[in-house]
């Protein structure tokens, strides 16, 4: 049993690491439960990869990386926005020429510098066993923003999740609660990189809400599921990566994909197994 | 205009930002009362629907509802919508789909009431889905999350319901239950306006509206649903003298479908 827990009573960074996890489990859990359910997988990603050239740019002139992907994040949400109402495009295309346009403009900065190459891959996969507690502050602080948010606004969520017409003529403005969606998102993916890097923040949205959606009957619960998968991805990844010296970031995002498969398979297997019996009931 | 109007179109133009859809609609309905909107796909029927609902905006015209103007009565209007979210994804059973009905009349925060319980019991009950009410959405047939998305609109108790195409995926019995429902909409003193394919449904409307980008006829049913009229709106004869009860119009795309309402 100490084998289990010993790792992170004996190291203090494992311990942080751990808090920090879990945090970014319960952000991405709530977040990446929108991002499933109103299908926003791709702007999800976008917004991972498209905060790079604003990092970048933080950690040039010495500010803090997290208020360069803040800036970026906005730039990007402001950019899909002019892009849907000032032409024809859908979104997608909007997204997708943000998404390139950015990532393009943070490589271009990282190799104009010849001191980056360490900083870009903390960028691009985290730092998780580096956190400090000053940002590990800022992950609760934005994980509790994003939970309130999220059950004052539960109500045009839902219906926005259900049909953006019906949220509208239900009073409440569809355009505002999918642009508070895109900001929530946004905020966990900002308080999301340094700890599993905006590679892999992405896997974290996606995988232990896509999990929950196979298995969860509200979204309330969804969200709850989500979180927990996210939870036992994060603890799970850091004994793998403490016991195996592997990449902490990667080895808790591949257990989350794991157990996305897993969940798959096993409900695909009930179903199989329910169909066979009504067969046989014929 | 007269206040006692429920909804009261003069001079209307319907459509989106770059295009006009239909113009010079012209109506008036009083509390009770029914309107049937026919017509292929892209005639303007949904069109119509979202411009009385606040979805789309007034680009000519008078459309008053309620007396005021459509986006700011829309939370006494219930709409029901041709189309859902993917709802094979959504974890929501079809208890919270109904109970999502009573959102606009409490807003953000405000708390549910019994009385709101009695409401969305009483709406699964008339749409005969009780017993599906624990069930997740996304196991529903296609006719049952039909029913329980009309009885979300029932739970609006709203005094306008706008319903497109109703019916559609209903079977006899349901479509049974939805005239009832209906009927008992018109005699608590609500207003209905209804898109649909069902000729015998339009004709028991108060009124009936014949759409193809344009109006071809309105009036009460049994005076404007003629062959020289359905034959204008759908390109297609139909003898009304042969047809059996309950006609539906089988859809032919119309030449100048409108994406938008696909």
């Amino acid at each position: 049993m100490s084998i289990l827990i010993q790792p992170f009573l004996a190291n203090s960074f494992l311990l942080r690491a751990l808090i920090a996890g879990m945090l970014v489990s319960i952000s991405c859990g709530v977040v990446g439960t929108f991002i499933v359910l109103r299908g926003l997988a791709f702007i999800g990603d976008a917004l991972a990869h498209g905060v790079l050239p604003g990092i970048a740019v933080a950690i040039l002139l010495g500010v803090p990386g997290i208020v360069g992907a803040a800036v970026s994040a906005v730039v990007m949400i402001g950019g899909i926005s002019f892009i849907t109402n000032k032409s024809r495009l859908s979104s997608d295309t909007a997204i997708g020429l943000l998404f390139v346009g950015m990532l393009a403009l943070g490589v271009v900065i990282v190799s104009r510098s010849t001191t980056f190459s360490g900083d870009l891959v903390r960028i691009l996969f985290g730092e998780i066993l580096g956190i400090n507690t000053q940002s590990i502050i800022l992950q609760a602080v934005a994980t509790v923003v994003i939970i309130t948010i999220t059950i004052v606004g539960a109500r045009p969520f839902l219906l926005l999740c259900f049909s953006p017409e019906q949220a509208q003529v239900s009073g409440f403005s569809a355009r505002f609660y999918h642009n508070l969606m895109l900001a929530m998102i946004a905020l966990a993916v900002i308080i999301s990189f340094q700890t599993v890097g905006t590679m892999l923040v992405f896997g974290m949205l996606l995988a232990p809400a896509g999990a929950a959606a196979l298995l969860a009957k509200r979204m309330k619960t969804m969200m709850i599921y989500a979180s927990l998968i996210g939870m036992v991805s994060v603890y799970s990844g850091l004994l793998i990566s403490y016991y195996f010296n592997l990449a902490a970031g990667s080895a808790i995002v591949l257990v989350a994909v794991v157990i996305f498969f897993a969940v798959m398979l096993i409900k695909n297997l009930q179903a199989a197994s329910l169909r066979k019996g009504a067969l046989s009931h014929d | 205009m007269t206040e006692a109007l429920t909804i009261h179109a003069k001079g209307l133009s319907i459509g989106y930002k770059e295009e006009t859809v239909v113009s010079d609609i012209n109506f008036d309905l009083a509390e009770g009362q029914s309107l049937a909107l026919i017509g292929t796909n892209g005639s303007g029927k949904s069109t119509l629907l979202k411009t009385l609902v606040g979805l789309l905006p007034i680009l000519q015209g008078e459309l008053k509802v309620l007396g005021n103007t459509p986006v700011q009565s829309a939370r006494q209007v219930a709409y029901l919508s041709q189309f859902h979210a993917s709802s094979f994804i959504l974890p929501l059973c079809a208890v919270d789909v109904v109970r999502m009905g009573r959102y606009a009349e409490h807003g953000l925060m405000g708390k549910l009431t019994s009385a709101d319980d009695d409401l969305i019991h009483k709406s699964m009950q008339r749409m005969g889905i009780l017993k599906l009410a624990d069930k997740p959405l996304r196991d529903l047939s296609g006719g049952q999350q039909q029913r329980v998305y009309i009885a979300q609109a029932l739970a609006r108790n709203a005094e306008i319901l706008v319903l497109d195409e109703p019916t559609s995926g209903l079977d006899a019995g349901a479509r049974e239950i939805y005239q009832q429902a209906v009927a008992d909409e018109l005699a608590r003193g609500a207003c209905v306006v209804v898109a649909t394919h069902d000729i015998q449904e339009a004709m028991d409307c108060s009124l009936t509206m014949l759409l193809a980008r344009k109006v071809i006829a309105i009036g009460r049913g049994a005076e404007v649903i003629t062959p020289a009229a359905l034959l204008e709106t759908f390109g297609i004869t139909i003898n009304l003298a042969q047809q059996p009860l309950g006609v539906t119009v089988v859809e032919r795309d119309h030449c100048c479908d409108h994406p938008d309402e696909r």
